[in-house]
């Protein structure tokens, strides 16, 4: 069974020594609850609880998948004593505002407790999920009355949430969506129609089930600009607001899937569910997005959590697995042959998995960080700033995390050889898990073109340049440094090619849209490599000024992985860069019809 | 009824233990550290205790680094009302023996008059299990070691001790000492909210000089080896090869 010890030196060299939240906590308000010794308290505690309690059910979850009986999901064994514990020791609450039962700690907090629980067990993590987003799409556009009824319950974990989007004809184009709401006449709706692949619609974990669904009001208008929100629960509240008479909204069967086997995947029939509007008619999607943008960037750290098990877990066996003579000669000769960790093409995997999962923490708690200052911070300008970057990242985390984290997590198996491939060691799971994490919140595609269409053209490239500049005056800063010209050198060069591929397809696009689509795909993993590439290049300048001390080798070992990813892994960029370069003709010139002649399925 | 738990402050028992290259001791760089195992049972205990009705106050105590208060904080956060920390930083970084330690807690023990001492029978990382005993002895007080089960009967305390191939229970008069078992009881998780009040709960520090307790060491420690690494099996051919692998290899039978 795999095993796991949450990274919390890792943790503390990104948090503490790269990115200083000591002192960003300090600045935040209410962040004094956030100090240094509460935080490793809380870390050490989420580490021991995520791997005690999750860990063990992670396996035994995906063997036995959830249950649909009489209209009633089960969840896998241990999976409800383990939420019980985990809402009991307050973990849901840990971000949310005091006003509604939340700690009033910081969000970035969250985000790392959420990394531990997606490394050990993801299919779990997604039963409390939602919840947030939920909340979080209610406290800003909900009413007075909806936020007394059902944010309290969903931020101390008592009631889950779900986010409703998906139909069985679309899912990405939520435009086309049929489920209707129909004015009952005293204020609420009748919600009806089918949604599918919902995620923890239905379980045993909460004593209820908050759904957030898109639905059409009779008068809407076409399309997009006509989706409302509304939410609706599995049991309408009563006067005491608790789970009173139960509403028409039901498990219609489970999904059978590749991955995350211990989560509920449902189809939802809502029958003329009593439901209540959220926010102004027809701007449910804009409402929705406030739910949207925390999970894409919660799905980003699900593709994180699971490479780190991965690497973890491929790191162990390469220690141990004896199997054949590194090429220079016995390392071990005592033993019958050299630990698998010896040889070259081993450890480009490992470090592979190293690179990405230490960036990507980088990249997360970069990101942690803007989440923070967008939620709380006092100055309007710092605040808008950190709303611009966030918007321009967030793609790039869901997006660059969950591809990565598929590769990284199939290396994982690799190390392992044949055993990578069998059930009982667990790998192959991770690789199933990190499956769905390209898939939903908006496909690999879906954000791609949100990055370059929505985040970067229409913005005339201001909100690239905002980061950019940011790269470009940390790379001036660092120029003179003889120790870091390996990483200055060629990320200063990145970063000027990425607005001269921005403006190049800029020019192009005005020519044929199509070429922002074309690009898309290519233009997002560039911008996920440099990103990494500036973090990267931070935390060597971090290693390097700490060198000399009782933790060198530490030091060391990340100044070593940030040569790896600059000598191993950014080349990548120069292929992507051409594929951006090389423009839509290619894509769009055979007709679908020629794409398969001499067969037709 | 006021409880005093010692807790200590050692290796994280889910971490794998790596000796020094040169072998004077465990690498302890970049490790992570936790409260040992037999402690976070000795805390639960006093807590259950509290939540009882039984005690009123419990005071955890730590004898260590200044780090070792990371370990107080975890203790409140468990329910413990105060902390006393003892800080011999300035005499040691990581090693006090165990006799230092119960000279030490003896002074705490007589300025705060509990009813009962709750400690871990060993750490997990010297194994010594000696340090309750000699508090024991020191104090004049009675003792229950290995506890599995701890009743508190008006002025006497019911010990149920885990001894060689079955149980044992004693009767001892209060004020006692108990040293806990793997048994005993099964430590809960601290809750977020209580890891948080827990900041604001009290903790005083104290250091050996100020209790007069002499803390350097006797005892030096001259080399620390890995457990040697599992040999291979190997297959035997027939009941006899076996049989006389395990009389002249083994020796096993004879
Ligand atoms: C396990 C699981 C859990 C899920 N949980 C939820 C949930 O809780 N709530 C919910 O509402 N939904 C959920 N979903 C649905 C998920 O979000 C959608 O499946 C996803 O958004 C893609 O939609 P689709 O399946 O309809 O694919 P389609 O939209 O049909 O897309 C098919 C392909 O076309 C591409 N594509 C589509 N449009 C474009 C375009 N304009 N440009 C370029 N490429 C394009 C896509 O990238 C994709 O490769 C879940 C799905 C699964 C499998």
């Amino acid at each position: 069974m795999p095993d796991y010890q949450a990274p919390l030196r890792d943790l503390r060299f990104v948090m503490d020594e790269m990115l200083d939240f000591p002192a960003h906590y300090a600045r935040l308000p209410g962040g004094e609850e956030a100090s240094p010794d509460v935080v490793n308290a809380i870390l050490a505690e989420g580490a021991r609880f995520t791997r005690e309690v999750l860990l063990p059910l992670n396996q035994s979850g995906d063997r036995e998948g959830c249950l649909l009986e009489g209209g009633e999901v089960k969840a896998p064994k241990g999976f409800k004593e383990a939420y019980r514990q985990y809402v009991e020791g307050g973990w849901p609450s840990l971000s949310a505002e005091p006003e509604f039962g939340g700690q009033g700690l910081p969000h970035s907090l969250g985000m790392v407790l959420s990394e531990m629980i997606c490394a050990t067990n993801l299919a779990w993590g997604m039963y409390p999920g939602l919840s947030h987003g939920a909340a979080d799409a209610l406290r800003h556009h909900g009413s007075d009355e909806q936020k007394a009824s059902y944010l309290t319950k969903l931020v101390e974990g008592v009631w889950t949430g779900t986010m409703c989007l998906t139909e069985p004809h679309c899912g990405t184009d939520l435009g086309l969506i049929k489920t209707r709401a129909v004015p009952t006449g005293d204020g609420a709706y009748e919600i009806s129609g089918t949604k599918i692949f919902i995620s923890a619609g239905e379980h045993d974990l909460a004593e209820n089930i908050v759904h957030l669904v898109l639905a059409k009001l009779p008068d809407a208008p076409e399309g997009s600009k006509g989706i409302s929100l509304f939410v609706v629960p599995k049991f309408l509240p009563d006067a005491d607001g608790n789970p009173g008479e139960r509403n028409g909204v039901t498990c219609g069967s489970l999904e059978h899937k590749m991955g995350i086997h211990g989560n509920a995947t449902c189809v939802m029939n809502f029958d003329a569910a009593r439901g209540f509007l959220v926010g102004p008619p027809n701007k449910g999607l804009a409402c929705m997005f406030t739910m949207m943008n925390v999970a894409r960037i919660g799905v980003g750290i699900q593709g994180l959590g699971l490479m780190e098990a991965s690497f973890q877990n491929a790191l162990a066996y390469a220690r141990d697995r004896l199997q054949m003579r590194a090429l220079s000669g016995a390392r071990e000769p005592a033993k019958p042959a050299d630990p698998i960790i010896v040889h070259p093409d081993v450890r480009r995997m490992l470090l592979t998995q190293k690179a990405f999962a230490e960036g990507g923490r980088m990249l997360v708690m970069y990101t942690a960080k803007l989440v923070d200052l967008v939620e709380h911070d006092q100055d309007a300008a710092e605040r808008e700033r950190a709303e611009a970057l966030l918007g321009l990242l967030t793609p790039v985390v869901k997006a660059f995390l969950t591809e990565v984290g598929f590769e990284a997590t199939n290396e994982g198996v690799q190390v392992l050889g044949g055993h990578g491939f069998i059930r009982e060691w667990g790998m192959e799971q991770f690789v199933r898990d990190a499956r769905i994490t390209r898939l939903y919140e908006g496909t690999t595609g879906v954000q791609a073109l949100d990055l370059l269409g929505r985040k970067v053209l229409m913005s005339q490239g201001e909100t690239l340049k905002l980061f950019t500049k940011e790269i470009h005056k940390f790379c001036q800063a660092k120029a003179g440094d003889p120790a870091l010209k390996e990483f200055i050198e060629p990320l200063a060069k990145l970063n000027a090619e990425w607005g001269e591929l921005t403006m190049e397809v800029g020019m192009k696009a005005m020519h044929d849209r199509e070429e922002v689509g074309a690009a898309s795909v290519d233009f997002l993993m560039y911008s996920g490599y440099v990103t990494l590439a500036y973090l990267w290049a931070r935390a060597a300048k971090q290693a390097q000024r700490s060198l000399g001390g009782d933790e060198d080798a530490f030091y060391k070992a990340k100044l070593d992985t940030a040569r790896f990813f600059y000598q191993r892994l950014l080349p990548r960029t120069r292929a992507h860069a051409q594929m951006i370069q090389a423009g839509a003709a290619s894509l769009m010139t055979i007709s679908a019809e020629d794409f398969g002649l001499g067969f037709e399925i | 009824m006021k409880i005093l738990v010692a807790v200590k402050r050692v290796i994280d028992y889910n971490v794998k233990i790596r000796v020094k290259p040169d072998n004077s001791d465990v690498d302890l760089t970049n490790v992570k550290m936790a409260m040992n195992p037999f402690c976070e049972i000795a805390v639960e205990e006093a807590v259950r205790l509290k939540e009882r009705g039984v005690a009123s106050e419990v005071v955890a105590v730590t004898v260590g680094p200044k780090a070792a208060q990371e370990q107080l904080r975890t203790a409140l956060a468990l329910g413990a009302d105060r902390a006393i920390h003892i800080n011999t930083s300035a005499e040691t970084d990581e090693k006090v023996e165990s006799l230092a330690v119960a000279k030490l807690l003896q002074k705490v023990v007589e300025e705060e008059q509990p009813q009962l001492v709750i400690l871990g029978k060993q750490a997990i990382d010297t194994d010594n299990n000696q340090t309750g005993q000699m508090l024991a002895a020191l104090t004049g007080l009675p003792q229950g070691t290995f506890a599995s089960e701890v009743k508190v009967e008006g002025d006497k305390l019911q010990v149920t001790r885990e001894i060689d191939g079955g149980l044992q229970t004693v009767a001892l008069s209060l004020p006692a000492i108990v040293t806990t078992d793997l048994r005993l009881n099964e430590p809960r998780y601290a809750k977020l909210p209580d890891i948080m009040k827990a900041k604001k709960k009290p903790l005083a520090t104290q250091t050996p000089a100020e209790l007069g307790v002499e803390v350097a060491s006797k005892v030096t420690l001259l080399k620390v080896e890995s457990p040697a690494e599992r040999q291979g099996g190997i297959k035997v051919g027939s009941v006899d090869e076996l049989v006389e692998k395990l009389k002249n290899e083994a020796k096993v039978i004879s």
